[in-house]
């Protein structure tokens, strides 16, 4: 089943000038920090994972679990199957180890290099805990280590654990150990083994039992240096009845090379636990004619393995010149929920296939699906969705609703369900729309004194109000006017 | 008949797809003044009201018109709805997931900018929606759900009357407000309307049925057919056009 929308680009109306009157607003988070980095020599070995793994002090186990996945990875080859023409990524041209150089790890904020601090500043992340905003634990990651985590302590008291992936294997040896590629195992996939070699800092979460994580945890991922991949790994663990909210945000400075960013998140929540997870991915798309940006391949899965466990993704995808990402549920406990909320925008030549896989192994198990596309310029946008009900999962529901804006007449909107059922007592709904902003909406909207650029925002933001509204308070806002100003100049 | 003029259109000749619709439309609207606009279909009723308001897809040939002496053509049609027209629709369109509310706080706010005000407060700006909401005994819920979506056809045009009550236009063109609304609808459409007359403002009513009139008095009375305005008078010609048709101006005008 595949529905496919490509339109010619033919008969344009004024509006549609307007619309393809593609974006030249600026990337406000282009810049690039000029600070002292330490980079490892381009390319990939054994050796490189050797180096990194020594670099960051590791114990041997981890250093095999790396060696496993490199020499596994050594056997595959990049997957194909997605609707995206993604150019030959050479390997051996990146480098897979680069950090801003420091002090032996800064413990207060006033050994953080300033112009790190500034530079998160400027992207609105504050580090200062007095400036922070007081409901938000951040981790800062800038390219392949992590800058400084706030709120440690006062989350510490509750028995929260929130930190940098290299300290929770220093600290927290054992639940790393345990958990570690029990979600998203090496062999997973192509990129996943390549993450698993190299992948070099990244977010730990756990949340002991009983305990409501007061406040949201959210990490912010930068790529700074040149020539550089970003492979960081997250892991979040909610034990019994804990509850948490986490965030993610993603920026990387305008280059016009492609930068690589190849990600895991793992997620394990336990009985009746519930955790979601909302990414803003704006990482740098590249410019109007195609030239840059990030390609972004990135295994998210989360493992219900409680009962009556939830957990629920977010995702409002801007960025990147390819987005390649399923944020998946494996629903295994009994009547545990799985949702799936995404808004996936792509402009001038960008590309995205995105979706969600929901696998109901657990009896009474229910997910649910909204994924809303915006497509604008040339570029491609398709979801690609598996719903999945294993043999014995009785009494199993799933709702997917699947939407498509178009914004231009050479863009593509493609939908790629798979539903593959195999207990007769469930429940599975698919429904898909595509449309287009017509010309009526946006001239009502400028009879009333609301310019174009304003009209499609709205228009827009109202399309994707049902994935929004998932977004916590303080990210939706941004959100909003993030799904705005990538739109501007591109609609109508 | 000292009024001030708001609109004066002179000899206005506009075409859609090439095909010329109008073919020299005279028309000057004075403040406190009601003119009802009526024809046959197909006579270029709504291709006027959508000219004067700058809809995409029509092209003005040849022609002028001045709105508060200034040149209302070459104005981007948000601009011309600052400047205080508002075009009430024949068919209000959906926009889903957009909140009444938001919709008019940006519309209300977008005009306040144009004259170099400051954006209204959540609260002023609440009780302005409430307040005008009355007009046309719009329900609470109606204004919290999406703009038009799921309205009935009175539901609409009561919304259409409501936002012209909250952006207070100089000139208001309803076109064929009167169109699929039963008699209470009507009444309380019009009735709104006629609340916010004053002589100070203009309203264009175009319509095919002297029904409406009933409700609306019109000043003046102008047929429009093939593009032209052919025939002016007062109230009594909306009358003697519902009792003979249009069939007699067809036959001297062909």
């Amino acid at each position: 089943m595949s529905k496919d929308n490509q339109n010619t680009p033919d008969g344009k109306s004024d509006n549609e000038k307007i619309i393809n009157n593609v974006t030249d607003n600026e990337y406000k988070y282009g810049f690039v920090t000029d600070i002292d980095t330490d980079v490892i020599p381009r390319g990939l070995s054994e050796e490189v994972v050797r180096l990194i793994s020594a670099k960051k002090q590791e114990p041997q186990w981890l250093l095999e679990f790396r060696l496993k996945a490199y020499r596994h990875w050594l056997t595959l080859k990049m997957p194909k199957w997605a609707h995206l023409d993604i150019p030959p990524i050479d390997y051996q041209a990146i480098s897979y180890y680069a950090a801003p150089r420091k002090k032996e790890g800064p413990k207060s904020l006033d050994e953080v290099d300033p112009e790190l601090i500034d530079t998160f500043n400027k992207l609105g992340i504050p580090l200062n805990e007095q400036k922070a905003l007081s409901g938000m634990a951040v981790d800062a990651v800038m390219d392949s280590v992590s800058v400084k985590t706030t709120h440690k302590e006062k989350l510490a008291e509750l028995g929260v654990i929130f930190c940098s992936f290299s300290e929770a294997v220093k600290d927290y040896p054992d639940l790393v150990r345990k958990y570690l590629g029990s979600v998203v195992s090496y062999r997973d996939n192509f990129f996943a083994a390549l993450n698993s070699a190299v992948f070099s800092d990244g977010s730990f979460v756990y949340i002991p039992k009983g305990v409501r994580c007061p406040m949201e945890l959210s990490t912010y991922f930068r790529i700074n240096a040149a020539g550089t991949g970003q492979f960081e790994r997250t892991l979040i663990v909610a034990d019994d009845d804990a509850y948490v909210s986490y965030l993610e945000g993603c920026t990387a400075p305008m280059r016009d090379e492609n930068q690589l960013h190849a990600a895991i998140v793992e997620i394990v929540v336990e009985d009746r636990a519930e955790v979601k997870y909302s990414t803003v991915q704006n990482w740098y798309s590249g410019d109007k004619d195609g030239n840059g940006g990030v390609y972004n391949f990135v295994t998210k899965r989360g493992l219900c393995r409680g009962d009556y466990s939830k957990l629920s993704w977010t995702q409002v995808e801007t960025g990147s010149a390819i987005t390649w990402k399923y944020p998946s549920c494996v629903l295994q406990g009994e009547g545990s929920v799985g949702e799936f909320y995404s808004v996936a925008v792509t402009k001038n030549y960008q590309q995205a296939d995105t979706g969600t896989k929901m696998i109901h192994v657990g009896r009474n198990s229910r997910s649910t699906i909204v994924s809303k596309g915006i497509s604008a310029g040339h570029s491609q946008n398709s979801y690609r969705g598996l719903v999945k009900v294993a043999p014995k999962a009785d009494g199993c529901r799933n709702y997917t609703q699947c939407d498509s804006l178009l914004l231009s007449s050479t863009c593509g909107a493609h939908t790629f369900p798979y539903i593959d059922v195999l207990n007769d007592t469930a429940i599975v709904e698919h429904e898909a729309t595509t449309s287009k902003i017509s010309e009526d909406q946006v001239f009502y909207c400028n009879q009333r004194g609301i310019p174009t650029e304003e009209a499609i925002g709205l228009i827009v933001n109202g399309y994707a109000k049902e994935v929004m509204n998932k977004l916590p308070m303080e990210f939706a806002v941004e959100a909003q006017k993030l799904l705005q100003i990538t739109l501007e100049g591109s609609v109508g | 008949m000292d009024n001030k003029i708001l609109l004066d259109v002179k000899n206005l000749h506009a075409s859609i797809d090439g095909k010329e619709i109008l073919k020299g439309i005279n028309l000057q609207v004075r403040e406190g003044e009601v003119h009802a606009i009526m024809g046959p279909n197909g006579s270029g009723k709504s291709t006027l009201s959508m000219v004067l308001a700058g809809a995409p897809g029509y092209s003005v040939t040849e022609g002028s018109a001045t709105f508060h002496g200034k040149e209302l053509l070459e104005l981007s049609p948000e601009d011309r709805s600052h400047e205080g027209l508002f075009l009430s629709f024949q068919y209000p369109v959906e926009i889903p997931g957009v909140s009444m509310v938001n919709f008019m706080r940006a519309a209300v706010n977008e005009k306040r900018k144009y004259f170099n005000e400051a954006p209204l407060s959540a609260s002023d700006f609440l009780k302005l929606m409430r307040q005008k909401r009355a007009v046309v005994e719009l329900d609470n819920k109606l204004a919290s759900r999406s703009v038009n979506e799921g309205f009935s056809g009175g539901e609409k045009k009561r919304n259409e009357i409501f936002q012209m009550a909250v952006l207070e236009p100089s000139l208001s063109i309803l076109d064929e407000t009167d169109s699929g609304l039963d008699i209470d609808a009507l009444r309380i459409v019009a009735g709104g309307v006629n609340k916010l007359k004053n002589e100070k403002n203009a309203t264009i009513v175009i319509t095919h049925y002297q029904r409406l009139l009933d409700y609306i008095k019109p000043d003046f009375v102008h047929v429009l057919y093939k593009g032209r305005i052919v025939m002016t008078g007062g109230p009594e010609l909306a009358l003697e056009l519902e009792e003979k048709g249009y069939d007699w101006i067809k036959e001297s005008n062909d």
